[in-house]
């Protein structure tokens, strides 16, 4: 194999990291507190909104149930307002953020929803206010469940990413798809997919770590 | 110390409306423990967060220690939660949290510094037998360990006020024991007044001053401890007493029982006697005084508080006007005399 083919699938791993990277700290930096929103304004809940909680459902399910192909080329508009450029790994990291926001706040959502409602009761009774409940029983009691939830995000951007390549976003898959596929390459062919499943695996054994650390159960 | 007056709560409206609470009124004096007991679904446990208004009640009002609580909401309701700790049946500590940390909680969330977290949490649990245990996390401890880390935690800030829910129904009868005993040392040494509910009467038997009966959302009988147990009032406090006591007739008894007497029947009676009359060998009397024989079928003595009590069912042989006068020499020694049937001659 040639250096520069090295060099080429050495720059799409990072790319593919780089477009993980940015998506999967952004979802998660505005997924998380959308999620606690969905489930705290819950009717009932400690910051009952139930009109509230219905528009930001609905808003989630909206935004969940875009096919994500469809939402990249959907969005073109938005991404080169926000980024000067609809194409490049900078603007695949736009509709992937889009698309993973919902994505996480749904799996945040359902990782405070296991949480006993008797430890939030039993706050209540100490006198704490809502924020407090957020941050000192609901999402330290739901860690294990957020960080499962995070893992599953990012294996999921990963193999979105591998997409971003069919708008011309650079990664792993954009390299599979022009010198594997386009060029009928098995061999890039081969590596790329092994990359990516080196990758997932890795995302998915640390998580595995954090989620068994965390646990005191 | 804490008065509900008039307390009603009614979940949704209309035809499908349930009534939890029926106007309930309620007293317990500062320093006492106070039980309510009832079967589940009765109304007990909204009876008791409607008293830190977990359940803000649809009518009437709570006051606890001076303030009314229905009139607060917002910050002034937390302030005033702190004041009163509660524990619950299923101990909820933070699994994430250690039991030094789990102690902390409500002094954290009050705001308070380092410092003084730690010069409180430490003798709160060598109070509850647990210093040795601080660094461990709830997952590691038996039931009744967690309830006392749970009732660390609920003394941390200080309250005047314990509420009890269930503490010890999901415990072992052993533990029950220790734990009731730490609740009534906290009652003894630190003054504090305690509100339990529960549906177990040896509860109630062994820590409680007073004792309410509750049933379909209304308190139908509250009394001295040592009253409810030697004679209750409503026939769902004499079912509790005897489910108590194990005192239901023999199955064999019962199938035989009628209702009415018939021309060759004994009445069967069950006695409950307390005081003086635990003492008074009654029996030999009614056997030389009115010629009356007893069959004892059944026969029970328990230690409630400072009382003794007494409870016997037992067959009242001879004619019918002997028998009715054994009953009317029983009530006049201030037995109570509940018939519970006849039944056939069988000599």
């Amino acid at each position: 194999m040639s250096s520069a083919l090295v060099n080429l699938i050495l720059q799409a791993t990072l790319d593919t990291l780089y477009m993980v990277a940015i998506s999967g700290v952004i979802s998660t930096l505005v997924g998380l507190p959308l999620g606690v929103l969905l489930y705290a304004t819950r009717p009932r809940q400690i910051l009952a909104q139930p009109v509230l909680n219905q528009v930001l459902s609905i808003i989630t399910n909206v935004g969940r149930s875009i096919p994500f192909i469809i939402l990249m080329v959907a969005i073109i508009p938005f991404t080169r307002m926000l980024v000067g450029t609809s194409i490049g790994i900078n603007a695949a990291s736009v509709p992937l953020t889009i698309a993973a926001i919902p994505f996480v706040a749904r799996l945040i959502e359902g990782a405070l929803n296991e949480v006993s409602p008797g430890l939030v009761e039993s706050a209540q009774s100490m006198g704490a206010t809502p924020w407090q409940i957020i941050c000192k029983v609901l999402v330290p009691e739901a860690r294990g469940g957020i960080i499962t939830g995070l893992t599953i995000t990012l294996v999921t951007l990963v193999s979105y990413s591998a997409m971003a390549g069919a708008v011309g976003g650079g990664g792993l898959g954009d390299l599979g798809i022009r010198y594997g596929y386009n060029r009928f390459n098995p061999t890039i062919m081969l590596i790329t997919v092994v990359i990516l499943v080196v990758m997932v695996q890795v995302f998915q054994s640390v998580g595995d770590y954090l989620v068994r650390k965390s646990d005191r159960k | 110390m804490i008065e509900l007056s008039n307390v009603s709560k009614t979940y949704g409206s209309g035809e499908s409306a349930v009534h939890a609470l029926k106007d309930v009124n309620l007293r317990v004096p500062k320093g006492t423990i106070h039980g309510v007991i009832g079967l589940s679904g009765a109304g007990k446990s909204t009876l008791i967060r409607c008293v830190n208004l977990l359940e803000r009640p649809t009518q009437g009002s709570v006051t606890v220690d001076g303030q009314e609580m229905t009139r607060l909401s917002g910050s002034a309701l937390n302030q005033a939660r702190h004041r009163i700790g509660m524990i619950f049946q299923h101990f909820n500590l933070l699994t994430t949290r250690n039991v030094y940390d789990n102690v902390a909680l409500p002094l954290e969330l009050m705001g308070e510094k380092r410092s003084v977290i730690k010069e409180r949490v430490l003798p709160l649990l060598e109070m509850v037998g647990l210093a040795d245990k601080a660094q461990q996390y709830p997952a590691q401890l038996s039931g009744g360990q967690k309830q006392r880390v749970a009732i660390a935690r609920a003394l941390a800030s200080k309250p005047n006020v314990l509420l009890c829910d269930e503490a010890t129904s999901a415990l072992d009868p052993q533990t029950t024991g220790s734990i009731l005993e730490l609740l009534r040392d906290i009652n003894q040494q630190l003054g504090i007044t305690i509100l339990l509910i529960t549906h177990e009467m040896e509860v109630v038997k062994s820590i409680c001053y007073r004792v309410s009966l509750i049933s379909n959302g209304a308190l139908v009988e509250d009394a001295e401890v040592g009253d409810f147990f030697t004679a209750p009032v409503t026939q769902l406090g004499r079912e509790f007493l005897n489910d108590f006591l194990q005192l239901t007739p023999p199955k064999e008894l019962l199938e035989r029982l009628e209702a009415a007497p018939g021309p060759a029947t004994h009445p069967v009676v069950r006695l409950t006697f307390s005081g003086d009359a635990v003492s008074t060998p009654l029996i030999s009397r009614l056997a030389r005084d009115c010629n009356v024989d007893v069959s004892i079928l059944q026969a029970k003595v328990e230690s409630i508080q400072d009382r003794t009590l007494g409870l016997m069912i037992a067959e009242l042989l001879g004619s019918e006007a002997q028998t009715r006068e054994a009953m009317d020499y029983l009530q006049s020694h201030q037995l109570q005399v509940e018939v519970l049937g006849h039944v056939q001659r069988t000599s």
